[in-house]
Order: structure tokens, then sequence, then C-alpha cells
């Protein structure tokens, strides 16, 4: 009754709206606790190397390590290792919502809904466009 | 404020990384507890606390933030996905507005000086306090009003199950909506918040959407506004993985524990605390805006 499909009275193609709700409930918590997994290894090695020392927040470091960087997680910038691991789990949280879009954009081409994955590409290519292109360089 | 002993200026100068850590993942516990009580939301503390008691960044905690309001959006959007109540083609169609006015905010961010941030912030804090406290116009689908014409082309109508059985409504407004929801995104990238309570309005009082769906949809519409910013906030270097890590994991345990509950607890009570707790927080945000305390 929510879904794309069920203000559609013909739906005998696709997926059910009752489906497309299940996989997208789904996707959300394996994203959910996929992510927060990573963060909590990171956070673990993090912690065990880190934890002593004097926290320092309230200057704003604008050239501060990239520990989006893969070689800050497995290379040998042990040093960030546990923020590098912490930070691939965030950048996994961030990448959930995506992946619930463009699940909607196959959901909604497979009900032969065009105007609606019109839309939902539309918001899938903001996205996209704001994490690469403005965000990931 | 200096609640922690702390010299706030400092950000809790001769604070360890661990006693940081546990006291922001108490708090942030707590926060995401009473965020899903009340409907609100874990975020709209979490920035006042971490500026005003720890001496925090405003840039840092935006960022860690808006990272654990995508946390909660998943959360509650999973489970209230299975429920029935959220609609799906009236959440998707209104991203449209709250991705692009998230980037904006987000680029605002960069160029709004911080102390300029937190006026901003409080004032957010206070009106929604306001709205939180003003008295609902009633339950919107009683009225049998015909939905707009965009929304019949867009065929946003939809129903949702109650106690009295399946209840259909129709979406009015579109455009106003869809405005208010621009600005929502604004704000979201702006401040690092969700925007829960813009959102329901948009959909709940403008839109004239049930209120139950328009939780539910906000719910899963903050995750993707959040989401749109936060590439933005990775690059300039808002996100801190050492200060994101407990406010994300916090808020996200806090607000799983809430949900559990939230059928038990007699919430009124608790949201008029949460209701003058976050008033007082948004004075305290405009004060030190001002004064460039932050």
């Amino acid at each position: 009754m929510d879904s794309p499909e069920s203000s559609k009275p013909e739906s005998g193609h696709g997926w059910t709206g009752v489906q497309v709700d299940r996989i997208i409930g789904n996707l959300l918590r394996l994203g959910l606790v996929l992510s927060a997994a990573v963060v909590v290894i990171g956070a673990a090695i993090y912690l065990a190397r880190h934890g002593g020392q004097t926290a320092m927040y309230h200057v704003f470091h604008r050239n501060a390590p990239d520990f989006r960087l893969v070689e800050n997680i497995f290379g040998s910038g042990a040093r960030f290792r546990g923020r590098g691991f912490i930070m691939a789990g965030l950048v996994l949280l961030i990448a959930t919502p995506v992946a619930r879009v463009a699940f909607s954009v196959l959901a909604f081409i497979r009900q032969r809904d065009y105007l609606f994955t019109a839309v939902t590409i539309f918001v899938l290519t903001v996205l996209l466009f704001s994490i690469f292109w403005l965000g990931l360089r | 404020m200096n609640i922690l002993g702390y010299d706030t200026k400092n950000g809790g100068r001769g604070m360890t990384i661990l006693t940081l850590t546990a006291i922001v993942l108490g708090v942030s516990l707590g926060a995401g507890f009473l965020g899903a009580l009340t409907g609100l939301g874990g975020g709209v503390v979490i920035v006042p606390f971490l500026t005003l008691a720890l001496g925090v960044d405003i840039r840092y905690a935006i960022g860690a933030s808006l990272v654990s309001v995508i946390a909660t959006s998943s959360g509650a959007a999973s489970a209230y996905v299975k429920e029935g109540f959220s609609n799906i083609r009236v959440g998707m169609f209104l991203e449209v507005g709250t991705t692009l006015g998230a980037i904006a905010g987000a680029f605002l961010a960069a160029v709004v000086s911080p102390p300029v941030i937190a006026v901003i912030f409080g004032f957010v804090l206070i009106v929604n306090v306001f709205f939180s406290l003003a008295k609902h116009p009633g339950p919107a689908s009683d009225i049998p009003a015909p939905s707009d014409r965009l929304a019949a082309r867009l065929r946003l109508d939809g129903e949702y199950p109650s106690l009295r059985g399946i209840v259909a409504y129709r979406v009015q407004r579109v455009l106003s909506g869809l405005g208010l929801m621009s600005v929502a995104g604004v704000l979201s990238g702006l401040l690092g918040i969700g925007s829960g309570a813009l959102k329901v309005i948009a959909m709940d009082r403008v839109m004239r959407i049930p209120f139950k769906v328009s939780t539910a949809t906000s719910n899963f519409m903050i995750g993707v506004t959040a989401a749109s910013s936060a590439g933005i906030y990775l690059h300039r270097g808002y996100i801190d993985p050492g200060l994101t890590m407990p406010v994300m994991l916090g808020v996200l345990a806090g607000s799983i524990l809430g949900t559990r509950v939230l059928v038990r607890t007699p919430t009124r009570r608790l949201r008029l605390l949460f209701d003058i707790v976050i008033f007082a927080l948004g004075v305290e945000m405009i004060l030190n805006g001002l004064t460039g305390k932050l």
C-alpha cells in the first residue's frame, strides 16, 4: 500500500509492493549492520592505539589526513589504520540510502512506471554527482 | 555551561580520547533514545552538546551529527517500511527538493561563519519547540478534499493500515510541499540535522498527508537528504572518524532501544521535557553564537 506498486491497479507485472518493501527494508538493515561492524572494528584499533592521547576537537584541521584513502587502512600508514576503518564504515553507511534509491529505480522500471523511473533517476544522479563529483575528489 | 569541568574554550582540554569517546557515546545513546521516543531525532541535541559542553568545533559537530542522522534514518525506515505506513512515491518525489536543497546547504556551511551557523541552529531549535507545542489541527484524513492536479498526475494518493482498517488519503498542495522540502534540505545540509520536524510539517500540515504516514515517510527521506550533503562534508573534512564513531554508534543504539520501548511509554510528558531542554539549548546556541564563543 505504500510502495510504488500499490497505487497502480494493474499490478500484474513486476514486483509486488510487499516484495519491494521487504527488499528495501532488508537492504537498509544490511547496510546498517555492515557499516556498524566495520566502525566497531576501527574503533577498537583506534582506541587501543590512541585512547590515551589528548582529544583535540576544538580546532578545525583543514588539512587533516584523508582517512578515506585505502593506503591509510591497509598500507604502511598504520598510524591511521583505526580511523581508516572507521571511515570505511561511515562511507558504507552513506552509501546505504544511495543503494536504496538505485534499487527504487529498478523497482519503478519493472513496474513500467516511467514517470517515476525518471524522478528516481534524477534523485540518484543528484546523489551520485554530489558524492563523487563534489565530495570524493 | 561548563558542565564537565573542562575548559570549554579548548575542547575539553586534558581529556583523553578514551574519556571523550566514552562521554560522547553515553550522551549520544541518551540523545538517540529520546530522539526516537519523541520523534525529533537525536541530531538536534548532539550538535549543541558537542559544541556547548565539550567545546568541539561546530564543523566537526555537524559532520558527526549528519552521519548519525543517516544511521537513525536507515534503522527507523527499515522498520517503518515493513509496517506499510511510508509512501515511497511521495518520498521519492519530494527528495528532488531535499537533495538539491541539501547540496546548497552543504555549500552554505562552508561560506557561512561558525558563529552564524550557531545562531541559525539556535533559531531552528526554538522554532522546532514552538511547532512541537502548537496544537495539532486534527487528522487530515477526515477532510475529504480532492487531491490537487499534480498529485493526481503523479499518483501520490495512498492508503495505510489502521485499527479501523485501511484508510485512504489524498495529497494536496504538492508544489508548496516541495518548496518547504527544499528548505528542509538546505537546513539539513547547513546544520547537519535530519530536519525531520520540518519534513513532517510539510507533509502533514501542508500536503494534508496523515501524521503517521508523514512521520514514516520523513524517516525514509532523511537518510537520502543527509547522504547528498555527506559527500561534501567528507570532502571538506567535517567528518572526523574519531569523533563521529561514538556519535554514530551511540545514536544508533539509542534509537533502536527507543523504538523498542516506544509502545509502552507515556510520551507527552517526556516530549515536554525534551522541548524544554531543546529550547534552552537553542537560546544557549544563539547567545554563544552572538558572543562569538562558538
